[in-house]
């Protein structure tokens, strides 16, 4: 049995791995990739250290920094389900294994919100998409309906203004929110159109996306684009784990040492109630995750 | 040598990470942007039946996304 499992590979799980080799704890990492949200954030100029660099850049170098310590990094294993023993211990089930060991730190993440419109689950990578950097290429000269209207959404709007030959911004708010900035070059822009209080019902399409279908003030209306980029926000992977306390929108609860309600369990990142979902708070929280895990081994004699 | 053709665009992060990963083992393959290559995108709908990046085709069997396991296990093959 190790002391410890770290699940997740972005920046709180890269941290706790590195604080992890440096405190000697025989642990490993199981992943499905290195990087989690980092690898699809395109300018990142607040992580401190860099005035500027790219999502994937920065993955790089924390890929680097891992690599130097010759952790056991199973990547393409995400955790499926995480167990608890009787002696207190728990078993990390992955796509492939289980492990076992006396700690373990949750860091999975988040991943993109569905909209769960009819059509939506067929369609994906068939027109629909919750990427914007990555598959927005793929559309120029047509027409696309980004859904959202936050800060995700307005990026990816301004994205496509620039690719696309029209964009439709489908909001369910009655206002836009997201940065003023990014709010007014939206409106000001020749080549797309707001739908306020628009709620998306529909993605139509028999094998690639035709249109949408979405509701406003009790009307229904249908639009023809080619592409969907559904940007509604994200939400924790915190389903592997059922036995630790969440809170109403499933992120998993600590405290200010990262522990759990439950012994030996902790957790770091986008995946907790931290508000602030920021690379660097991720990255800290993981560190603290690691020292705090390295007390519990301690304490318990292990 | 197996021929090994990447459908990828300059901004995803998984067609950079598919790209470095055959670059690392020296594998030689032929990278086609699909956001400026139309002819291209034509193809990598037609082949893997779908719009995601990145689309790996080696000797003509399709491995949609950065997938290391289906690569490796048909690069051995």
């Amino acid at each position: 049995m190790r002391e410890l499992i770290i699940v997740g590979a972005g920046p709180a799980g890269i941290t706790a791995a590195v604080y992890a080799a440096r405190k000697k704890i025989d642990f490993m990492l199981v992943t499905e990739d290195i990087g989690g949200q980092t690898l699809l954030s395109s300018d990142v100029e607040n992580y401190t250290g860099y005035q500027f660099i790219t999502g994937q850049d920065l993955v790089a170098k924390f890929e680097e920094h891992l690599k130097q310590f010759g952790v056991e990094a199973k990547t393409g294993e995400p955790a499926v389900r995480i167990l608890q023993a009787k002696d207190g211990s728990f078993t990390v089930e992955t796509k492939k294994a289980a492990y076992q060991a006396k700690a373990v730190i949750v860091a999975s993440g988040r991943r993109p919100r569905w909209l769960d419109a009819a059509g939506e689950e067929a369609l994906r990578n068939k027109g629909v998409s919750y990427c914007a950097t990555c598959d927005g290429p793929l559309f120029s000269k047509k027409h696309v309906a980004v859904i959202g209207g936050g800060n995700s959404a307005l990026d990816a709007a301004l994205q496509m203004m620039h690719i696309a030959t029209f964009v439709y911004l489908i909001d369910i708010n009655p206002e836009l929110g997201g940065d003023p900035i990014m709010r007014e070059k939206v409106m000001a822009a020749a080549n797309a159109k707001i739908f306020n209080s628009a709620v998306t019902k529909e993605i139509r399409g028999s094998q690639f996306v035709e249109g949408i279908r979405f509701e406003q003030n009790g009307v229904s209306r249908d639009l023809d684009v080619q592409g969907v980029f559904v940007e509604i926000g994200s939400i924790p992977n915190s389903d592997i784990i059922d036995f630790v306390a969440k809170n109403e929108n499933g992120e998993i609860i600590i405290d200010n040492i990262n522990s759990t309600n439950i012994a030996g369990i902790f957790a770091a990142g986008d995946v907790t109630d931290v508000p602030e979902k920021q690379i660097i708070v991720a990255a800290g929280e993981g560190a603290k995750a690691v020292l705090g895990v390295s007390r519990y081994l301690y304490k318990s004699g292990a | 040598m197996a021929e090994i053709r990447v459908y990828s665009t300059p901004t995803c992060p998984y067609c950079v990470r598919v790209k470095n990963y055959l670059k690392d083992k020296n594998i030689p393959f032929e990278n086609i942007d699909v956001s400026s290559n139309e002819e291209g995108l034509a193809e990598m709908v037609r082949v893997s039946g779908q719009m995601g990046v990145p689309v790996v085709l080696i000797d003509g069997d399709v491995i949609v996304g950065f997938d290391k396991e289906k690569i490796d296990s048909k690069l051995g093959a």
